[in-house]
């Protein structure tokens, strides 16, 4: 299939998608063609689409390809389909989403000892959310509970995977500045 | 140690204390810490122990005349800032092995403990911002209502139960003062939900709660709905199950759960 072809084809499956699509995926839908062949499709259709003037873009989020619509609209659009903002999380349940994503695959009282206080019921909102999971047991006596971050974090924040994630150090240097 | 008489000052009038009382700010005693070293500029490295010893103290002493349950994490940060300004007054340890180990600065520990706090505070700011801008962003396909009432998951009473339990517990960590002379009757609620759903399709179940000022509010809006569920003028569905539930206007009784 010409390459041209393949990149309209995947531009119309991403817009049906309903969660981010996947290389993997595609390569299902063509088996074939190479997996070379999909990743040139998908680099040109990015790069293309996104350099386009237009109200969406193409976005790598949690490993797949998603197509959104371009935040600086959001009034408009929030104002078309009458819809208020979503619920935020509060700033203990960032917090301990940030510690739980920087330190996994981290046990409870680790992010106890980290944020010095209990974290239980913001990690139980995180639980539920599904933002954080369960990704195993610590081999330490009482065999605790390690967490870590989910897919559906990466969608939440709109990050393709955790190296896009600033570093810690950065974060350690603004704290020494403003402290 | 200038500060040991600021406390006796201060410890009167809780007011006049120049420590800003926010509530909901300080959700620990780091969070406490932090702020006590910024408004004052102190140097974090040189932390003047004894005043901010005393400013926390005083801070505690105010949740407890404020009856706000002091959780034992508060305690033991008192503890140990009593602990490091009572080790301050000591002169080096002559038994210590090293010199370095004498002179080991008794703060270090809770300084590094600071910092780490306000590196995390930080990546929490930094996920608070990401979160704002993905808010601002829609997805195809739109999430559409299944009008059809085929791929949506009609609500147990348990979840109806637990999110009403949220929608609570939110109000209380958020309500600024209660006007407990409001007086909805579940008649008027009922009247609303109807009208409510006149010009809208469906309502998010959250969202019919929120001009809610009181407990008593929240509970009468609650059973008004009950009532509207069972006399099958409304339904509630989820689109999976655990997600937010919406109501909506029945359109047959074979539908109401």
């Amino acid at each position: 299939m010409e390459t041209r072809e393949l990149q309209e084809i995947l531009e119309a499956i991403i817009y049906v998608a309903e969660d981010p699509i996947k290389p993997d995926q595609f390569k299902e839908i063509f088996p074939d063609e190479s997996f070379d062949n999909i990743e040139l499709a998908l680099k040109n259709l990015v790069e293309e689409f996104n350099s386009r003037p237009g109200g969406m873009l193409i976005r790598e989020v949690a490993g797949g390809f998603r197509m959104t619509t371009r935040p600086e609209h959001h009034e408009f659009i929030r104002a078309y389909l009458k819809s208020r903002p979503n619920a935020k999380l509060s700033m203990a349940a960032l917090e301990t989403l940030a510690v739980v994503a920087y330190k996994q695959p981290v046990t409870l009282a680790e992010v106890l000892a980290i944020r010095g206080k209990k974290s239980s019921s913001a990690l139980q909102t995180l639980l539920e959310k599904k933002l954080v999971s369960i990704v195993g047991r610590k081999q330490a006596v009482g065999r605790p509970i390690l967490y870590g971050t989910s897919k559906d974090f990466l969608i939440h924040f709109g990050l393709k995977d955790l190296s896009e994630l600033p570093t810690l150090e950065e974060f350690a240097q603004m704290a020494g500045d403003q402290l | 140690m200038d500060s040991n008489d600021n406390l006796g000052e201060e410890s009167g009038n809780p007011e006049s204390s120049g420590i800003t009382i926010k509530l909901d700010a300080f959700e620990g005693p780091l969070d406490l810490l932090l702020h006590l070293i910024k408004k004052d500029e102190v140097d974090i490295w040189d932390i003047p122990i004894a005043r901010i010893t005393a400013q926390y103290l005083e801070y505690l002493r105010l949740m407890n005349d404020l009856n706000i349950n002091v959780a034992g994490e508060w305690l033991f940060m008192a503890a140990t800032l009593i602990h490091i300004k009572s080790r301050m007054l000591l002169p080096p340890d002559p038994s210590a092995e090293s010199p370095e180990e004498a002179e080991e600065d008794p703060r270090k520990e809770l300084i590094y403990q600071l910092l780490e706090h306000q590196k995390f505070k930080n990546a929490a700011q930094m996920l608070y911002t990401r979160e704002e801008v993905e808010n601002a962003v829609w997805h195809n396909p739109p999430q559409e209502v299944v009008e059809d009432g085929k791929g949506v998951v009609t609500v147990t009473l348990f979840d109806l139960v637990k999110a009403f339990h949220e929608i609570v517990q939110r109000f209380d960590s958020q309500r600024s003062m209660e006007f407990s002379q409001e007086e909805v009757s579940i008649e008027e609620k009922i009247e609303e939900l109807r009208r409510l759903l006149l010009v809208h399709d469906r309502l998010l179940f959250s969202s019919f709660f929120q001009q809610a000022r009181s407990r008593r509010h929240l509970i009468v809006t609650f059973l008004a709905l009950l009532e509207l569920v069972r006399m099958r003028e409304v339904w509630l569905y989820q689109k999976k199950a655990f997600e937010e539930i919406y109501i909506s206007k029945s359109k047959s009784s074979g539908e109401t759960s």
